[in-house]
């Protein structure tokens, strides 16, 4: 296939998973203002928000106070900002429309559609009675597209670079949202288990579409050290750390099998997941969550940037 | 222009009401079904194209707008002895079309023989000096024509135009009849329409028959389709075709020139490409022999091309044959080439850089149409009756200031086929764009094409972008 045409369904789906876990982000953020009383802690909340999605620099230049209805607006709609859900759906479809030969009808149609039910509801600001809907429908266009792919795409090239872009969003995306709320997961004088801190861990498990299966497997306790190996090292949740690389391991195997050669992006992945397989939760606290993350986050940038250059993505 | 219904040739009604032969069946068909529900068909109808994303881009629009192209429900139908006469009169002028080309690009016998003069040709930015002397794979030179007819009464059909360069639409034509049968199954089980839908097919054949000397044999050869990319008005067509056609989707930054090869960047490497079917113009198909600023085309390609390298249909240069200073003369090329009488009439035109025709179409300017010589898509003519006194004074100005970039029409009273509107069927003036495919075995007529309706009452623009519509078109089977 075309380089182009491998960066076209990459990035498609890289912009369908940011879209989504940006909706889970605000959903949260919104959860939290509601059960919050405090102005300042509801502050807090959706500047965490702001600086996970990395535009916190971008809306103090325009905003003031952080609003709840100004700041979900913003990062759902804004024309002026380029990392808006429907800039990023609206990018996704861009994209689908230039890979529209390598992409089955199914993927097209269900893609298209799902943007054009976004504009029209994001054609008019969204108030908190309406914030539900458009984060349902932002999550169900993920969905449709996902599962379109699954179930009419043949198992060659074309799935496989539209996979790894979703799981190279994905790792880092839980990376980043674990990063920005790390410092909640450390022992510190106040840690008794507060309720507080049960509400800020929650918080974190929802991020990531993790709060049942984490509760389900743990019979409903929770401790700091747990949540964290849960959204790093499980292997049976699919939005960690290491489950993300997995598939993403897989995927570029796909692509070695299919051309019959590896890359040296291969290399980099393999050195990059044992690595990430032979470290246990203890050394990660003892050496630094945020160290941790932040060498996580660098180095998953630096395999996506291999396999676009590997794979001729561009000139 | 006021061209009453009534006075004019309708396709479906004789001038006494009564319904003509080709549309019996159809129409008898229409008067038994519920209007509510043709109604709500209409509407599922411009779902489906949005869903699907059939749009296109109008420039000077908006640039985020994707219209569509309305789509008409009432097809326009043509008889099995209609469609008899016009292939034969398509196929003539087709093939004397490319030995036109042939001849201008070598001894230029037409030219000698004072068949054509040579004012036709200097200074006409649509002749390619590059492409002299130069006969492309296979000697042919438009491998795609979209041949646009009109008709004034029962056997007379005319030549409005011939599309020589890059003609569009056809996936229209496609997408239409692939409407009419989801809508309305039960309508090509009663009427023998014959099918379109392997005209993809037949495009990838024939284009293939074309490949350049470099191509060796073996694996089939590579065939791309080359776009200007998503914000070209017809960007849903090329991807349609290649989709297709079973061809890579290209832009000018995925080629290269490779060891005198024009190669693409694939995910492993560059890989040669035998045929482009490219869909952009002369002028940004190599920055390096045309338009130096063009980031569309592949610097190099020209050479590639000369030395056997690569196959561009259409070839290079094929504009001059549809120049409109050029189809003043059709009637003349198409006896010198074929030795026979046109079958398919040209519409009467007078070429405003003779003193003579410059003198009566300024003096008839109110019921003349006059159209730029380069011009396309139905932007900057004048259609005389419609306009006020003032547009067409202001149009005089343009004319006398440079009367060899103009010709003149007479108004047309061009036939009418009814559309499918609120109060009931409505006539409205049409066209039809039969497509051709060339290639050494042969040409290729699929029976259809693309049918465009004014949908205002009156109007005799029937361009997408002017707000034109399109209809089904159904070639009846004998």
């Amino acid at each position: 296939m075309l380089g182009r045409g491998a960066s076209g369904v990459f990035w498609m789906s890289r912009y369908l998973e940011r879209a989504e876990n940006t909706a889970r982000l605000i959903d949260v953020g919104f959860h939290l203002a509601l059960t919050r009383g405090n102005r300042q802690s509801q502050d807090e909340e959706w500047k965490s928000v702001l600086t996970t999605t990395g535009m916190l620099e971008d809306y103090c230049s325009k905003h003031s106070d952080f609003g709840g209805s100004q700041v979900f607006n913003y990062l759902l709609r804004d024309r002026d900002n380029p990392g808006s859900v429907l800039a990023m759906v609206e990018n996704a479809r861009t994209n689908a429309r230039v890979v529209r030969t390598s992409i089955t009808n199914a993927v097209w149609e269900t893609t298209n559609e799902g943007w054009m039910h976004l504009r029209d509801l994001l054609a008019r600001p969204v108030r908190e009675t309406n914030l539900g809907e458009v984060l349902r429908e932002i999550r169900r266009i993920g969905t449709l597209v996902r599962g379109a792919l699954e179930g009419t795409m043949l198992r060659n090239e074309v799935f496989n670079f539209s996979r790894i872009g979703t799981f190279i969003e994905r790792a880092d995306n839980t990376a980043r949202i674990l990063d920005v709320k790390y410092y909640v997961l450390l022992p510190s004088a106040a840690w008794v288990g507060s309720s507080l801190d049960n509400v800020q861990w929650d918080t974190l498990l929802r991020s990531v579409a993790g709060n049942r299966a984490y509760s389900w497997l743990n019979a409903g306790s929770m401790d700091p050290r747990g949540i964290a190996r849960f959204l790093i090292l499980d292997g049976q949740f699919p939005r960690s750390l290491v489950f993300s690389y997995e598939k993403i391991r897989s995927n570029m195997a796909g692509l070695a099998k299919e051309y019959g050669h590896e890359v040296p992006a291969h290399q980099l992945l393999r050195d990059a997941g044992d690595k990430l397989n032979q470290t246990a939760i203890e050394e990660i606290f003892e050496g630094g969550l945020h160290e941790f993350l932040q060498d996580f986050i660098g180095k998953t940038i630096e395999i996506g940037s291999a396999i676009a250059a590997d794979y001729r993505f561009s000139e | 222009m006021s061209a009453e219904s009534g006075t004019n040739f309708d396709e479906m009604l004789n001038a006494d009401g009564t319904v003509r032969p080709a549309y019996a069946e159809y129409r008898q068909w229409f008067d038994n079904q519920d209007k509510g529900w043709l109604r709500r068909q209409d509407a599922e109808a411009e779902r489906f194209f949005r869903r699907i994303g059939i749009t296109f881009n109008v420039y000077g629009d908006d640039a985020a707008e994707e219209r569509l192209i309305p789509f008409d429900m009432i097809p326009r139908i043509i008889t099995a002895r209609e469609w008899r006469k016009l292939t034969r009169g398509i196929e003539q002028r087709v093939r004397a079309l490319n030995a036109f080309l042939q001849d201008l690009y070598h001894r230029q016998e037409i030219i000698r023989s004072g068949r054509l003069p040579i004012e036709a040709l200097r200074n006409n930015e649509a002749f390619l000096s590059q492409m002299i002397g130069f006969t492309p794979p296979g000697g042919v030179y438009t491998h795609v024509v979209g041949i646009d007819l009109v008709r004034t009464g029962p056997d007379d059909f005319m030549v409005l135009e011939d599309n020589a360069r890059t003609p569009s639409g056809v996936s229209y034509m496609l997408e239409n009849r692939e409407t009419m049968m989801a809508m309305f199954p039960e309508l090509f089980t009663k009427i023998p329409v014959r099918p379109v839908s392997d005209y993809p097919r037949r495009l990838a054949r024939s284009l293939r028959a074309c490949a350049p000397p470099a191509y060796k044999g073996g694996k089939r050869p590579v065939v791309a389709v080359l776009t200007p990319g998503i914000f070209n008005s017809a960007y849903f067509e090329h991807a349609f075709l290649a989709d297709q056609m079973g061809a890579e989707l290209v832009e000018g930054n995925d080629l290269r020139v490779v060891d005198g090869r024009v190669c693409m960047r694939t995910t492993t490497g560059y890989k040669a490409i035998d045929v482009i079917y490219r869909r952009v113009d002369d002028d940004y198909l190599d920055p390096l022999s045309f338009n130096p600023n063009s980031q569309l085309g592949v610097a190099g390609i020209f050479d590639v091309y000369r030395s056997g390298g690569v196959t561009i249909a259409n070839a290079p240069g094929t504009g001059i044959a549809d120049d409109k200073a050029i189809y003043s003369y059709m009637p003349e090329i198409v006896e010198f080439y074929t030795g026979e009488k046109p079958i398919l009439q040209n519409v009467p035109t007078w070429r405003c850089s003779e003193a003579d025709s410059l003198g009566y179409v300024l003096d008839n300017l109110a019921d003349l149409v006059v159209k730029e010589v380069h011009g396309s898509g139905g932007y900057g003519m004048l259609i005389g009756p419609t306009s006020s006194k003032k547009e067409i004074a202001d149009f005089e100005q343009k004319l006398r200031a440079k009367p060899s970039n103009y010709i003149a029409q007479p108004t047309l009273s061009l036939s009418t086929c009814p559309i499918f509107t609120k109060e009931g069927l409505a006539p409205r003036h049409l066209d039809l764009r039969p497509f051709v495919l060339v290639s050494p075995d042969g040409i290729d007529i699929t029976p259809g094409g693309l049918t465009r309706v004014a949908l205002k009452k009156g109007s005799l623009v029937v361009n997408s972008s002017q707000g034109g519509g399109t209809k089904d078109s159904w070639v009846l089977d004998e």
